[in-house]
């Protein structure tokens, strides 16, 4: 018993900056993972990576004018991610253009101003710093926006559901019936924004879109119906988390990778073992009713 | 016109600068039911896109009646199958126009999609993934999400494509319990017999309505034979169609059994095949 609570329960009850990494780390899967999910289903699975690329100018910008200050490189951050959400989805709702090649253009131009900031002032530690993150350094300030986010998320999430479904479904059909289409659409990619600034927080640019996406392409092979499909994500989101801060924890490793990677071992075991996945699809097939 | 559903001034729609439908003037009733036939590349989805508003016109106005509520079968739907959905959530978005995006889905809704899917004879299949459906369900599951939406005009873009002939029968039925409902139907459609025994009015494009009127009428022979010879291919130099030389008369109403009379007819069509009959 002492072992399990060892393992499970001292590393949280024990140290504060544990606490904070749990609760930021179980918000941001909060409102990360359903997000997730809905990108995943647009086949936009690649245009989160490429967001949280983007956001790297806006951050790094922060950190030029203000240090390693979590405020002004959130607020840059979503500066810059916004302008190239609203571009790309824009250049591709309005052109020819579809939206991976438009989103492919926005980010590797914001993440070429980007890096080139961050060397003007920085060293490459620092670089590492703001793509990597530091889950075990939230402090009260980041918590505090992660909250906000994640409740933003949620509400606006409510609210416009049965418009995103269906734009994600069947997107001609909702501009027949109703004009907001296209404002969900933005809507949906400044909440993108808002989760991968949160994220890049605890578990940097680049790890936050792991969490977002890894849940959600797990919880793909469980189940054929969206709701269901996000809780799932949450849930997924929720476990990684823990195993990962714990694995953390125990063995010295850095958080935001163990957490990504833990999200991983899910998405592979239900590659094999979900009730949509390769083994039951290989094994129960050669049985069948008479209709 | 107080019984006109949808007016056509001078409209023209298309991509970039070359016009798919060319100068349509003309009205359709209320409670009309209107087969639009033409070759592929006649400009029927076109018209259809440009009532619905998914297409802005290039030039004049198409005018639906105060207070019209639409519903669009399109041909090309853009309906992403592989999206985790059940044959209900589908159908549940023709509540659409009634519940929209925060009204809640009653008992009565709840019925009514049943019914809807009872109508087209997919009753049970509530709970069917839609990636698990055949080609013509899957047609009739978007008939019965039209049936839902309750609308005053409907338009219905090759609706019997790739369904069987037992359910093109139940979809006619369909749609005539519609007309007799007085709403307004417009179905593009290419097989001319299932035309002339169900459809009272035709409008025959090829990029300019050929003929447009009583369907028996309308499907004569030389008007077929005109809108066969119509010229599909744009042609990247033909000549700008200017307002001037466009002699327009906008008080003929729906019975156009001449081609439109066009400045640029000839211009337009130089490299078709032989000259034009009209």
């Amino acid at each position: 018993m002492d072992t399990l609570y060892g393992l499970f329960i001292a590393p949280f009850a024990d140290f504060g900056f544990m606490q904070r990494a749990l609760f930021g780390s179980l918000m941001l899967s909060l409102g990360a993972c359903p997000i997730g999910v809905f990108l995943m289903l647009r086949r936009m699975s690649l245009s989160g990576d490429a967001m949280a690329h983007a956001i790297l100018p806006g951050a790094a910008a922060g950190f030029l004018f203000y240090g390693l200050e979590i405020l002004p490189m959130t607020i840059g951050g979503l500066i810059a991610g916004i302008i190239v959400a609203l571009g790309a989805g824009a250049v591709s709702r309005f052109t020819i253009q579809r939206e991976d090649a438009s989103m492919a253009a926005f980010y590797l131009i914001s993440l070429a101003i980007g890096v080139l900031m961050v060397s003007i002032r920085g060293s490459s530690v620092d670089l590492m710093h703001v793509l990597f993150g530091t889950v075990l350094a939230l402090n009260n300030e980041a918590l505090t926006l992660i909250g906000g986010i994640v409740v933003l998320t949620l509400v606006s999430l409510t609210i416009f559901w049965r418009a995103l479904v269906a734009e994600c479904l069947d997107p001609l059909f909702l501009r027949s019936v109703s004009r907001l289409g296209s404002p969900v659409h933005f809507i949906f990619l400044g909440l993108v924004v808002l989760n991968l600034v949160g994220g890049f927080q605890a578990l940097g640019t680049l790890l936050s879109v792991g969490l977002m996406m890894l849940p959600a392409a797990a919880a793909r092979f469980w189940t054929v119906r969206v709701g269901p499909m996000c809780v799932l994500a949450v849930l997924i989101g929720f476990a990684s988390c823990i195993a990962g801060l714990l694995l953390s924890y125990h063995a010295s490793l850095p958080s935001g990778p163990a957490v990504i990677l833990s999200a991983g071992v899910v998405y592979f075991a239900s590659i094999l073992f979900g009730t949509r996945g390769v083994l039951r699809a290989r094994i129960v097939h050669h049985r069948h009713r008479t209709a | 016109m107080t019984n006109a559903c949808l007016t056509f001034r001078d409209l023209t729609l298309g991509y970039g600068s070359h016009p798919a439908i060319h100068h349509l003037d003309g009205t359709i009733r209320k409670g009309s039911l209107t087969a639009v036939v033409g070759a592929n590349g006649s400009g029927k989805s076109t018209l259809m896109k440009g009532i619905v508003g998914v297409l802005k016109p290039m030039a004049g106005t198409v005018t639906r009646a105060a207070g019209v509520r639409t519903a669009y079968l399109p041909q090309q739907s853009e309906l992403d199958r592989s999206f985790p959905a059940r044959v209900v959530d589908l159908v549940s978005l023709g509540l659409w126009p009634k519940r929209g995006l925060l009204g809640r889905y009653t008992k009565e809704d709840r019925e009514a999609v049943s019914q809807a899917l009872m109508a087209v004879g997919l009753g049970g299949f509530e709970t069917r993934p839609i990636d698990t459906l055949s080609g013509g369900q899957l047609q009739r599951t978007l008939f019965a999400r039209v049936l839902l939406q309750d609308a005053d005009l409907i338009l219905l873009d090759e609706p019997f494509n790739a369904v069987d002939a037992k359910t093109v029968g139940d979809l006619i039925a369909l749609i005539k319990h519609w007309h007799g409902e007085e709403r307004t139907i417009m179905v593009v459609v290419h097989d001319l017999d299932l035309v002339r025994q169900n459809f009272p009015e035709t409008l025959l494009l090829a990029r300019q309505p050929v003929a447009w009127g009583e369907t028996r009428e309308t499907l004569k022979p030389e008007n077929l034979l005109r809108a066969r010879r119509f010229h599909e291919a744009w042609e990247e130099n033909a000549p700008w169609c200017e307002p001037d030389s466009h002699d327009h008369d906008h008080r003929h109403g729906h019975d156009h059994d001449h081609g439109h009379a066009h400045g640029h007819h000839d211009h337009d069509h130089h490299h078709g095949a032989g000259p034009r009959a009209a």
